[in-house]
């Protein structure tokens, strides 16, 4: 297999949470290929921000994208080509702010895409604004009094919007991060992972974290309420436990599949073209 | 030279436009050259909405002020439109819906009964256009088995009861002028978006990616239409910002693709097409103009997206933009386009408008050529793949995942050649200058398919200037006043040397355009040639003939 390192010089804060990120994909895209996945299937797409260095990071196709537009990309290429394993990694103002509306539009289509998104609530690119899961009160370069918006919750707002699989890891616990980036993965159908990443330089939260988190060991994710209040324990703002894992998980129709069609050969596409033009549309 | 207008009105939703369609080809088969334009608010019951459908014995693609054959659904159009009437005009109406005393006095007056005559029936309200159709077939004298032949063909449903109905209308009326067949040869008709749709599937289309939005709807409409039968992925998503986006996307994953849009929606574009031009992804824009700023004239037409199509986008990057000027030219240069793109890895750029997409026309196959698709450079597997690879013609080979062995990586910072980001100035200058070799490649591609036309009287010294939907009625202006008309076909990369020898001899330029800034004139000044008069119009309609010859005539 070919060597997942690239020549780029990584430019991320040293104890950034991005390289946890990085270090589990490129460890569950070994794990993948090794069970007979072509290195050459994956797409990896990402925006612009900290985050979106992680293409330039791994040595696999990559599609470096716009600010807030991984969604879109991400669904045109597995649209044209649903053989394609299409990983987006998106920041949380990327997906959350920015790119919204695409990110509701792909769980509702239940596209066959994964979305990783790399949630550590602030800014970092633009050096420290809040973003739209910083709590309320943040006081960030934009916000100096501090935050006037409540956070959303995106895991909420994607059950909502009809996303299959929905998960939430920490940067802070690689071993179950990989367990559920390689699931999200192998979902069929829409999947995103919410990672608590964490900005060491404007928004450390590690110790929050620490003590926060529990990994769901009881949880049912097939059914959709308790996936739900399960959601609802931590709305991104007040002080609770934070429950990682599988929230919610459902098998559905994929998008990409509508657009399977026997092809037209140039001859037979011609030919009706002339028809079409003889005739009148 | 045979030459008259039918003009078709009532309220939204009575059915006029598709009326126009059906004139259009009735009148096609007995050999006219047809053009409808078609006037409509922006709503779906109500308003006054009409069809003016014209008809020669020679080539045409414009209106003329008056009106042959009036056919009225309601008062409306007998109010508005009477003052358009011929000397010798003939009013086909609505005895149900218009009180005769306001038809105005001395012109052949028919009066059928459209109401009273679908209730009959038992047929929808709507159908009473069919019935006025059926009435205008007996004012011509046209056989009524050509009048079944094209209602056959154009209601697949309730095709009985409209045969009912139009003849109904046939019998209802009475032979006021005999209409004879003009040629044997009957042309089809298209709209400019139906043309400009095989062109593209033609060019290999492979996926339509749009939202809705006036007037290049019907593009999305017609291409989902037949998806099927082109195998075609047609998209309609959340917005336009995701629109180019994801047609990015198909391009890498290797798909020919296609977005359509008007200005609204092209503003979202920007930012997608700036993205294009920097990670050297192949996507066709069909930008169908319509009046601004803003929501402006939804339904209505203008010209004054092209310098906004040659300059949208942040940063600077090659593009090709078009502007067809009727349906063979919707046709050719879309498959241009798209083929283009693909060849030199570049965003390309349709400028069509209201009246040229929406508007009818016969479709002379002879001159709407067909190019001949160019398969991309592709990676010939020796070495490492690199997608930015630097070479002669700033053209890389092309390799779509998966592709075993390669990595491709495209990327909207500045890159290096094999797609990772850089930010240091050699690097920088290397790759700005790669891009930019493909314009001098891209303007010597273009050149072979005539970027610049010329037409009229070729040695006058006096020309029109256009471009666009504008072409037919500059081409016909000038053939009554023995002028020459220059059509810029090619906007971008701009083909001065081409518009050099068009205007070989010429002393006088008048530009002709619907916009008031006059762009063109500004473009071209740009490359150091001098317009000498502007005739503007900006009340988002097209010119009618009389308006221009008036214009021509006036401004000395």
């Amino acid at each position: 297999m070919q060597d997942l390192n690239t020549t780029a010089i990584n430019t991320w804060c040293p104890g950034c949470g991005n390289f946890a990120i990085h270090n589990s994909i490129k460890f569950v895209l070994t794990s993948l290929v090794g069970e007979g996945m072509p290195i050459e299937n994956v797409v990896l797409i990402s925006g612009i921000g900290c985050h979106a260095k992680i293409v330039d990071y791994v040595n696999t196709n990559s599609f470096y994208s716009l600010h807030g537009r991984v969604v879109p990309p991400a669904t045109g290429i597995k649209i044209s080509r649903p053989d394609l394993t299409v990983i987006g990694h998106s920041g949380d103002g990327d997906a959350y702010g920015e790119g919204i509306e695409h990110l509701i539009f792909a769980a509702k289509r239940n596209i066959d895409i994964t979305m990783i998104i790399h949630n550590n609530r602030v800014y970092g690119l633009t050096t420290g604004q809040c973003t739209p899961t910083s709590p309320l009160g943040f006081k960030g370069r934009s916000t100096p009094a501090g935050n006037k918006e409540l956070p959303i919750n995106p895991l909420e707002l994607m059950l909502a919007s009809g996303a299959t699989f929905i998960a939430r890891g920490t940067s802070r616990a690689m071993e179950p991060m990989k367990k559920i980036f390689k699931e999200a993965i192998l979902h069929k159908g829409f999947s995103i992972v919410d990672v608590l990443q964490v900005c060491v330089t404007y928004d450390n939260l590690y110790e929050y974290y620490d003590k926060h988190v529990y990994e769901m060991t009881d949880h049912d994710p097939s059914d959709y309420d308790k996936a739900l209040a399960r959601m609802r324990e931590w709305d991104y703002n007040k002080d609770a436990r934070i429950p990682l894992g599988v929230f919610y998980r459902k098998e559905e129709p994929t998008f990409e599949q509508n657009f399977i069609n026997a092809p037209v050969s140039p001859d037979v596409r011609q030919s009706m073209v002339d028809k079409f033009l003889s005739e009148g549309a | 030279m045979q030459n008259f207008s039918v003009l078709i009105g009532g309220k939204a939703g009575y059915g006029v436009d598709k009326s126009g369609t059906v004139i259009a080809n009735i009148l096609g088969r007995l050999g006219f050259f047809v053009y409808v334009y078609r006037d409509y608010p922006s709503l779906i019951r109500g308003g006054h909405t009409y069809s003016l459908i014209r008809a020669s014995s020679e080539k045409v693609g414009s209106h003329k002020d008056g009106i042959d054959l009036l056919l009225a659904l309601n008062q409306d159009t007998i109010d508005l439109h009477k003052a358009r009437l011929t000397d010798k005009a003939i009013i086909v109406y609505d005895s149900d819906s218009v009180t005769s005393d306001t038809i105005p006095q001395g012109k052949d007056a028919i009066y059928i009964p459209l109401v009273k005559i679908t209730q009959e029936d038992k047929a929808p309200e709507i159908m009473r256009n069919t019935c006025l159709i059926g009435a205008m077939c007996k004012v011509f004298g046209i056989e009524s088995s050509l009048l079944d032949e094209v209602i056959k063909k154009e209601f697949s449903r309730d095709t009985e009861l409209n045969l009912k109905i139009a003849h109904r209308g046939y019998e209802a009326a009475c032979s006021a002028r005999k209409l004879e067949a003009v040629s044997k040869k009957s042309l089809p008709v298209f709209t400019g978006n139906e043309a400009l749709s095989l062109g593209l599937i033609r060019a290999g289309l492979k996926a339509y990616i749009a939202y809705p939005m006036t007037p290049t709807s019907p593009i999305l409409h017609f291409l989902a239409s037949v998806a099927e039968k082109f195998s075609l992925k047609v998209i309609h998503p959340e917005s336009e910002i995701a629109v180019m986006l994801m047609a990015t996307g198909c391009a890498y994953a290797g798909d020919r693709v296609a977005v359509g849009t008007s200005g609204g929606g092209f503003c979202l574009m920007t930012e997608g097409l700036s993205f294009a031009g920097m990670a050297e992804l192949p996507v066709v824009i069909v930008l169908g103009q319509r009046p601004g700023p803003s929501t402006g004239l939804p339904t209505y037409s203008t010209q004054t997206e092209l310098l906004f199509a040659l300059s949208a986008g942040q940063g600077e990057f090659t593009r090709l933009v078009v502007a067809p000027g009727d349906v063979e030219e919707a046709y050719f240069w879309s498959q241009v386009a798209l083929n283009i793109s693909w060849k030199f890895q570049i965003p390309s750029i349709i400028l069509t408008d209201k009246t040229l997409g929406e508007g009818s026309y016969s479709f002379d196959r002879s001159l709407a050529k067909d190019i001949l698709e160019e398969n991309p450079i592709s990676w010939d597997h020796s070495g490492t793949y690199k997608r930015y690879l630097d070479t002669q013609t700033g053209v890389s080979p092309l390799a779509f995942p998966p592709e075993r062995g390669a990595v491709i990586k495209v990327n909207s910072y500045e890159h290096d050649e094999s797609g990772l980001t850089v930010e240091d100035s050699p690097a920088t200058i290397k790759m700005q200058e790669k891009r930019f070799r493909k314009t001098v490649h891209l303007a010597s591609a273009v050149d072979a398919y005539e970027p610049v036309k010329v037409y009229g009287n070729k040695k006058a010294k006096k020309t029109l200037l256009c471009w666009g939907s504008n072409k037919s009625v500059c081409i016909e202006a000038a053939k009554k006043l023995g002028l020459r008309v220059v059509q810029v076909a090619v906007l971008s990369p701009f083909p001065a040397t081409r518009f050099k020898e068009a205007l070989d001899g010429v002393e006088e330029v008048i530009s002709v355009e619907c916009n008031a800034m006059g762009q063109l004139a500004r473009l071209v000044s740009e490359y150091g040639f001098k317009v000498d008069r502007s005739i503007s119009k900006y009340d988002g309609r097209p010119f009618s003939i009389d308006e221009l010859l008036e214009h021509i005539n006036v401004i000395k």
